[in-house]
């Protein structure tokens, strides 16, 4: 009986030196919140279907780290995201990739500052996202920084003289970009000479777009997505007037809007750091496994949430994180590591500042001959 | 000129509004209640009026009637399972299940068609009427969309005051335990009223799409809401007021929006139909409510 009981214990020995053994191998608990239901409901099934892709990839590379992407909708309103977001605490998440959108990102980073849990998001741009947080980080470029490049690049190429803009009143994605815009615009005596809104609500863009051709304005800047830009492109078209029409990253996806005919969206020009079009290995291969997957060609919100799953595995690495650390006991240590990496992603070389801005570098692109290309080329 | 365009395409806005105000009124005026999932269902109709024509390649009036076919079973359906068991009920408890229905078939476009949104393909083939020499242009759409307000308002019109289906509502409408004693076939008659109206709503689901050609599974909801607005506004219940309300809603719509400013052109139709209804409570032609004592 001894005998058994020796053998029994030595048994239990070796597999809980085993145990040991594998602590190594790094298992990451991530959450990630976004919108799967309602009118955002694009965005947030672009982020998870990125991020799940990264997950598995890095998973599947088999060195010693695993991904456990968890996975909550918000429908893009902030009560609902605050129950994603303790659902995903309660289920033991370790960090946050989100939120998606802006204004849940700014309710869930609250509470997630208070308690001390690390997030990522891959597209909520605004700078109140990360304002007196520093648990919060960005992937996407703030909003100040998209208005103010579009204004330089405007202006340093000469692309139109009198401008006009068109941008959405109750969006703050859209009224952030437009307010940067305006202030460094005037800043290099730029002429702006049509402002007009509209809301998630509108359906008709005939008023905006008659005001800018009234206006004689040659340029027209929409800081504003790719869906009621399509209706701006459709209504101008129709009145037959022809301005060159520069966007943001929300541009991208036109070209992939069904049933639009991108014949109208030729000579677009956007600021974008991820175009589907690219053909490093990187991009190929992103872009091959997402349509193989989901039937549709990724955008930028899906780039981005790819990255941010890298670089929370990359930060975590850097931090030192353990299979089942708790996420309060890795927090700080997350974003001391944040601020030491350098991440080469879908969207290009990122580094972080201490406020959780990301610094990486925004490509000009033209719409030609339904593709884009730089603007040089 | 500036102003004959604005003028133009206000008309243009408002007869969409005109035409799902019709669905709108007819429902409410017959059945007394408010049916919120007509602006979804209109939002059915274009996707399938945009199936039919996209994947399988059918003419545009091949479409549109398979719209009309798939919109008035829906509407019946949706009658049968939802609203009449709740015939006896509170016309809260009718009010909160349309609204639930709203989000039911919003979200089940959703499952069904996805997020994505689509860009609905040009089905009108009238030509752009321009006039004074290019400088104002009317959309084939607007046009076709004006002169369908006017033939539906007509045939309903006629078809409640001469037919006998059509009277048989008008009685439901003015008391229904009375009709029902008259041997009307009260389910039948209000099933027939959601058949029509769902109808409608396949052909304002077409009409809107042509003219703003985005087509989400939310396209409906606020277009459903101006509306109704519409209809309130030109007296709910009265055909010939829904089309009235309707134009008005989207002339000022556009007006405010063009010359007082781009930021308030919602809450200036809003405000004027608080103004309307302070002044005239039952609607521009809405019948005066008695007060029975």
């Amino acid at each position: 009986m001894k005998k058994i009981l020796a053998l029994v214990l030595a048994l239990a020995l070796a597999v809980s030196m085993m145990a040991v053994a594998g602590a190594e191998d790094l298992t990451l608990k991530i959450g990630h919140i976004g919108p799967q239901t309602g009118a955002a409901a694009v965005y947030g099934l672009a982020t998870y279907r990125g991020a799940l892709i990264a997950a598995e990839e890095i998973t599947a590379a088999d060195n010693g780290v695993t991904v456990e992407l968890l996975n909550q909708d918000d429908a893009h309103d902030a009560e609902k995201s605050i129950t994603a977001y303790n659902t995903l605490m309660d289920a033991g998440a370790q960090m946050i990739v989100g939120c998606t959108t802006t204004a849940p990102c700014i309710a869930v980073g609250a509470t997630a500052y208070a308690e001390r849990v690390f997030m990522l998001t891959p597209s909520a741009s605004s700078t109140d996202v990360t304002a007196n947080k520093d648990n919060v980080y960005q992937v996407c470029f703030t909003d100040p920084n998209q208005g103010s490049a579009s204004a330089a690049v405007i202006n340093e190429r000469k692309l139109g003289t009198k401008i006009a803009v068109i941008y959405n009143n109750a969006d703050a994605y859209s009224t952030g970009i437009y307010q940067t815009f305006k202030a460094r615009a005037e800043e290099l005596g730029m002429d702006i000479v049509s402002t007009t809104t509209f809301t998630d609500e509108t359906t008709d863009f005939s008023v905006q777009v008659a005001d800018a051709q009234n206006s004689g304005a040659d340029l027209v800047f929409l800081p504003i997505y790719y869906t009621p830009a399509s209706q701006i492109l459709i209504a101008a078209n129709a009145i037959g007037y022809e301005p060159t029409f520069f966007g943001v990253d929300g541009m991208d996806g036109i070209l992939t809007l069904e049933g639009f005919d991108a014949s109208l969206a030729e000579g677009v020009m956007l600021l974008t750091p991820f175009v589907a079009d690219a053909k490093d290995d990187l991009t190929v291969n992103f872009v091959t496994k997402y349509t193989e997957l989901y039937g549709e060609v990724p955008n930028q919100f899906a780039a981005d949430a790819y990255d941010c799953v890298y670089t929370l595995v990359e930060a975590a690495k850097v931090a030192g994180v353990k299979s089942g650390d708790a996420a309060e006991d890795i927090c700080d240590a997350m974003i001391a590591a944040m601020q030491q990496i350098e991440v080469t992603g879908l969207t290009g070389t990122m580094t972080w500042s201490a406020n959780g801005e990301v610094e990486k570098v925004p490509t000009a692109m033209i719409i030609r001959d339904g593709a884009y290309v730089g603007l040089d080329s | 000129m500036v102003f004959l365009s604005n003028l133009v395409n206000g008309i243009s806005l408002g007869s969409i509004y005109a035409i799902i105000a019709l669905g709108y009124t007819m429902v409410y005026g017959i059945a007394k209640m408010l049916n919120f999932a007509h602006g979804d269902i209109i939002m059915v109709g274009a996707y399938i009026a945009y199936c039919a024509a996209q994947y399988w390649g059918f003419p545009p009036i091949l479409s549109l009637v398979v719209a009309m076919a798939v919109c008035t079973i829906l509407g019946i359906t949706i009658e049968k399972l939802a609203y009449k068991p709740l015939r006896q009920a509170t016309s809260l408890a009718v009010l909160i299940t349309a609204i639930g229905m709203s989000y039911l078939l919003q979200n089940l476009a959703l499952l069904i068609w996805g997020a994505n949104p689509k860009v609905f393909p040009a089905m009108i083939g009238v030509d752009t009427l321009t006039l004074f020499s290019g400088q104002l242009a009317i959309r084939g759409a607007t046009i076709v969309t004006i002169v369908a307000n006017i033939i539906i308002m007509i045939v309903l019109t006629l078809f409640t005051s001469r037919t006998k289906l059509g009277k048989a509502m008008r009685c439901v409408s003015e008391d229904r335990g009375a009709a029902e004693l008259m041997g009307i076939n009260v389910n039948t008659t209000i099933s027939l009223t959601f058949a029509i109206g769902s109808c409608l709503a396949a052909v304002a689901g077409l009409l809107l799409c042509s003219s703003y050609p985005m087509l989400m599974p939310t396209t409906g909801s606020m277009p459903g809401i101006k509306a109704f607005t519409a209809a309130v506004f030109g007296g709910i219940g009265s055909i010939p007021g829904a089309m009235i309300g309707g134009i008005l809603l989207g002339v000022i719509e556009i007006l405010g929006k063009a010359y007082i400013s781009t930021e308030l052109g919602d809450a200036i139709v809003f405000a004027v139909l608080i103004i309307v209804l302070l002044v005239r409570p039952t609607g521009l032609l809405g019948k005066p409510m008695r007060e029975k004592v």
